[in-house]
């Protein structure tokens, strides 16, 4: 009870706010230093936007190189200036740098912040019927310090010795110690810097969605009627309180390796000709410190876009998500879990065998939730009553994805047949269709699903429908090949394979395709950057509900002001999925329409709870339906 | 020739631009003349619906009929005892998860087709059941837990301890190549220590170690088969990782942190030659851990011989002190106490020419 109290303080509070600051809005208060979640949740979005290019025309550079290692490649010396050696060819060490910066750039800054950063903040409050988050002032930190990050990642592609060059991971010794690689000079430096600051970014959005979630949910919003991309980005946003303070950690004691002389990390180093003082650290705490981060972190990238498609294939199959508890209970178990496999990507750095068993048995078990998952969404398909848009399509595109991807991870759980496929390019295809694609295809069924919500306006569904169709066949035509190359034991993060005749004389044709495959797919992004742009000023305007959806984002105006409901914030009375309940006339009965309401759909528990409505008088019941 | 390329890359652009909002419109338009923007579904939705299965089609189709046809690429000639059995994992593990993964597959596209969307029909609500949702979570538990434990037996064996009569043998990567080093006749790798490395003494081995006189260290890694190895494994500057593909063997080389894999190679290199008709064929090591520009150059030849030949090899190789005299002479070397070693005697004493290098 003093719950709802606090809420209805908060809310008249928020009210009179909102009212006198409507006034005198400013450009800069509207768009920039923003305290409105809606106008937060598209600043990460366009920002996300702007490092998915980024990010995928790293790839395509790399790419050239591996498909056509014997190409002259002058003509982007405009661009890459002294990158391109006087042959015309790609610098070894930059392309290490390419590769470095593709992955940390789309893991984090794309499907990390891009995803988490825009759907989490757009979404939370409009689907919890709240005025905004619980602290705005932090939502517009979280923003400007990942915006300050992005600003620093972004330099460091442009100093002269490059950018970090030692894999995403970025373990030492080579990323602390500069005579191994010139990366790990200044542009490892911006790189921890570029870190920390967004790992403060996560944390102060992480806080807010959390504390958003357990504290500002309108009234009869329990936590079993929130949608389940709440629930997802409220488990995400604990999974990333929990986690990234480890990373944060880690990169603190390399800077301290790096720049102090300590040894945390370092022992036994003969490089440039000297011997090198530090002894007794261990490269390999690194690694568990990375990883007891990073693997919660790709859980961070996929679980909001399980919430999308949650969300988007019950909505369009017009069907209640199958089994709501166990997509919560599956979404707790991942989330418990995923702190405690990390070490499945260790397996052969020389840690005691044992841990190699304990972990290889965790990580099978993750996999059951996981399969779960999918088995739900199946059967939330079976005997609906699907409508194809955009939104549905790459949902179901996950699906599939998820699929592929997930399957390869049962060979990798594996200690034992990991020893072959470990660092090659097999780990490569299952992370990119796991969670590359499949986070990315989230990412876009949100962005689909949500346009006219953040737009007012309808984003042109055929130009959707190819964007789908084009990039769901090209992504399998880029990673799927890859497992191939992988099981022949083609090592990742080569420049090229020519060195070695086991891996010369086959799938340099394979590569090549994959190169051409993943510039046409790269390409097809540009039908849904237009589409987006154009449509956000062009599209037709959007209805009240386009999509016939429960949740409470479609009771908003059409195009919702600071606060969101113009006047009361409505109570819900429902779970979101009521879709195609046997008895009522429409496909769906949002989460704002009362039991007492809805008598001829209604089963006998729900006609006790309309009773309890009665009693409370929340609502005057129409009587004539009964 | 710069400037003519952006001006084409710019005019392509805008013509690019020009069209897509000429596809918009046109498209805006006809949904417009239809009325199909007032519709639940249009007639996309019926085509959104059959592509479904179509690509489900070429993409299973294609998997299947690549996965067939390239076999021959992708399958790399296992040459170890062990790689036999990770490899049986392998491939039970490919069938079981390949039947999930076609079942899934055929359900999520068959599914999109059968339940498109009609003004007629109703979805069924079908909010959720007990028992089969505990069947599927009890099932992939079980046939997991399968394949965890015949993986687990595996891992244990090859993780076990080496036998005693295995062959040690050093591995030691460095920017950007694979330095190896044998125990000699005493079966004893003398002691290193990272402080004592120098330009000639690339290992830093201890040469005050008498199990140091006898080690030599020849340019590529020779096995003999059938007989335990057990590589003993470092890293002098940065990460590396020993990778040897045909042998399924690959750990990490790490400074400060000696790490090692044991193995028994089954095939000499000959035999492979004529069992692949590849007369040219030569076994590999690379290096499978970022370490640097030249990462993916840090090649050493492998080379298996039967037990025979590698003991008529092994005794041709020339000790390493034997070969570099001068650096005990001359150069830093000067720091053991070489002299001593000499004088108490050693068994095989042309071998080592301790006495030659004085
Ligand atoms: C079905 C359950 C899964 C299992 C059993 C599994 C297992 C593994 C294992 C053992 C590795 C290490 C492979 C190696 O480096 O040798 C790995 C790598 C990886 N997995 Fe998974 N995985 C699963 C699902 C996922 C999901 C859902 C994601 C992300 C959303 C994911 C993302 C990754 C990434 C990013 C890497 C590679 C990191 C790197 O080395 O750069 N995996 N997975
Ligand atoms: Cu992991
Ligand atoms: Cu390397």
């Amino acid at each position: 009870m003093s719950e709802i109290k606090t809420q209805n303080v908060h809310i008249d509070s928020h009210e009179e706010h909102h009212d006198d600051h409507a006034h005198h809005e400013t450009f800069i208060s509207k768009y920039i230093f923003t305290t409105d979640h809606k106008m937060i949740g598209k600043q990460f979005l366009m920002t996300g936007i702007f490092w998915a290019l980024i990010g995928g025309a790293l790839s395509l550079i790399f790419r050239i190189q591996l498909g056509f290692p014997e190409a002259d490649i002058s003509w982007m010396r405009p661009m890459l200036g002294e990158w391109i050696t006087p042959e015309g060819r790609l610098d070894p060490e930059f392309y290490l740098a390419l590769v470095t910066m593709h992955g940390t750039i789309m893991v984090f800054f794309v499907l990390t912040a891009g995803l988490s950063g825009t759907f989490s903040n757009f979404l939370i409050p409009l689907q919890i019927g709240a005025r905004d988050m619980a602290s705005g002032f932090m939502n517009m930190l979280s923003y400007w310090f990942f915006f300050a990050s992005s600003v620093v990642m972004f330099s460091s592609l442009f100093i002269e010795t490059g950018p970090a060059a030692g894999g995403w991971v970025v373990y030492p010794p080579l990323s602390a110690l500069e005579q191994a690689i010139p990366g790990s000079g200044l542009g490892m430096t911006m790189w921890l810097v570029a870190m920390a600051l967004f790992i403060v970014s996560t944390l102060l959005g992480g806080i807010n969605y959390i504390t958003t979630v357990i504290n500002l949910r309108t009234e009869g919003m329990s936590f079993s009627r929130l949608p389940l991309t709440i629930w997802a980005f409220f488990i995400t946003a604990v999974i990333g309180l929990l986690s990234f303070p480890v990373l944060f950690a880690a990169a603190l004691l390399l800077i301290f390796d790096r720049s102090f002389g300590t040894a945390f990390y370092l022992s036994d180093i003969y490089i440039g000709g000297e011997a090198l003082p530090q002894q007794g650290g261990s490269p390999v705490l690194y690694q568990h410190l990375f990883w007891f981060l990073g693997h919660p972190e790709v859980y961070i990238v996929i679980m909001p876009a399980f919430g999308i498609t949650s969300e988007v294939i019950s909505t369009n199959a017009r069907k209640p998500i199958f089994g709501y508890r166990a997509m919560v209970g599956s979404l707790l178990g991942i989330a418990f879990l995923s702190f405690i496999v990390w070490a499945h990507h260790m397996f052969v750095s020389g840690m005691d065998p044992f841990l190699g068993s304990v972990f290889m048995l965790l990580t099978l078990v993750i996999a059951v939730p996981s399969a779960v998952k999918v088995f739900n969404y199946l059967t939330t398909l079976w005997k609906g009553n699907i409508v194809f848009t955009p939104g549905m399509l790459f949902s179901i595109g996950l699906v599939s994805l998820f699929i592929s991807g997930g399957l390869t991870g049962i060979f990798l759980g594996n200690s034992a047949i990991d020893i072959q496929l470990h660092d090659t390019y097999f780990v490569v295809a299952h992370f990119h269709l796991v969670m590359g694609s499949a986070a990315f295809f989230g990412m876009m069924a949100g962005v689909y699903h949500w346009f006219p919500k953040m737009f007012g306006r309808m984003i042109n569904a055929k130009l959707g429908y190819v964007h789908f169709w084009l990039t769901f066949a090209g992504v399998y035509l880029v990673f799927f090949p890859m497992h191939y190359i992988g099981i022949a034991g083609f090592p990742r993060r080569y420049y090229t394979w020519s060195s070695f005749e086991t891996f010369s004389n086959i799938f340099q044709d394979l590569n090549a395709f994959v190169t051409i495959a993943a510039i046409i797919t790269f390409a097809a992004q540009f039908i849904f950057l237009f589409n987006f742009f154009y449509s956000i000023y062009r599209g037709r305007r959007a209805p009240q509900n386009p999509w016939h959806s429960n949740t409470l984002e479609w009771t908003t105006p059409i195009e919702p002001g600071h606060g969101n409901w113009p006047g009361a914030i409505p109570t819900v009375y429902r779970w979101p999925y009521d879709y195609s309940k046997p008895g009522a006339a429409d496909d769906y009965i949002p989460q704002t329409v009362p039991y007492s309401e809805t008598p001829e759909s209604n089963t006998d528990f729900e006609n006790e709870l309309a009773a309890l409505e009665k009693e409370s008088g929340v609502e005057e019941v129409d009587e004539t339906k009964e | 020739m710069d400037n003519t390329l952006l001006i084409l890359g710019a005019f392509g652009a805008i013509l690019i631009l020009v069209i897509l909002i000429t596809v918009f419109r046109v498209i805006t338009l006809v949904d417009v003349a239809k009325g199909s923007d007032k519709k639940r579904a249009s007639g996309s939705n019926f085509n959104n619906a059959l592509l479904m299965p179509i690509f489900g089609l070429l993409f299973l189709g294609g998997i299947f009929y690549y996965s067939w046809a390239s076999f021959e690429d992708y399958k790399l000639p296992v040459a170890s005892d062990h790689g036999v059995k990770t490899d049986e994992l392998f491939w039970i593990t490919m069938l079981v998860t390949g039947g999930v993964f076609v079942i899934t597959h055929i359900l999520l596209f068959w599914y999109s087709w059968r339940y498109r969307f009609s003004e007629k029909k109703k979805a069924l609500f079908y909010p959720d059941n007990t028992k089969l949702e505990l069947a599927w979570t009890i099932v992939p538990a079980i046939a997991l837990t399968v394949l965890i434990l015949s993986g687990l037996f595996v891992w244990n064996d090859i993780t076990a301890d080496a036998p005693e009569d295995a062959i040690n043998i050093e591995v030691m990567g460095y920017q950007f190549a694979w330095g190896v080093r044998y125990p000699g006749n005493d079966g004893e790798l003398g002691d290193y220590n990272y402080q004592l490395i120098d330009n000639t003494n690339s290992f830093g081995v201890n040469f005050n170690d008498k199990a140091a006189l006898d080690d030599f260290m020849p340019l590529k890694l020779v096995i003999p088969k059938d007989t335990p190895i057990n590589l003993n494994i470092r890293a002098r500057d940065v990460l590396h990782s020993v990778f040897l593909p045909h042998f399924r063997v690959k750990m990490d080389a790490v400074p400060g942190m000696p790490t090692n894999f044991h193995f028994v190679a089954t095939k000499t290199t000959d035999e492979v030659r004529s069992e692949t008709k590849n007369p040219d064929f030569k076994y590999e090591m690379a290096c499978t851990e970022i370490c640097g520009r030249g990462h993916f150059s840090m090649r050493l030849e492998v080379e298996v011989l039967t037990k025979e030949e590698y003991k008529k090899w092994a005794s041709e190789q020339k000790t390493w002190v034997n070969m570099n005299q001068d650096y005990f002479t001359e150069g830093n070397g000067k720091r053991f106490e070489l002299p001593k070693l000499a004088e108490e005697g050693q068994e095989n004493e042309e071998k080592l020419s301790v006495n030659a290098a004085l």
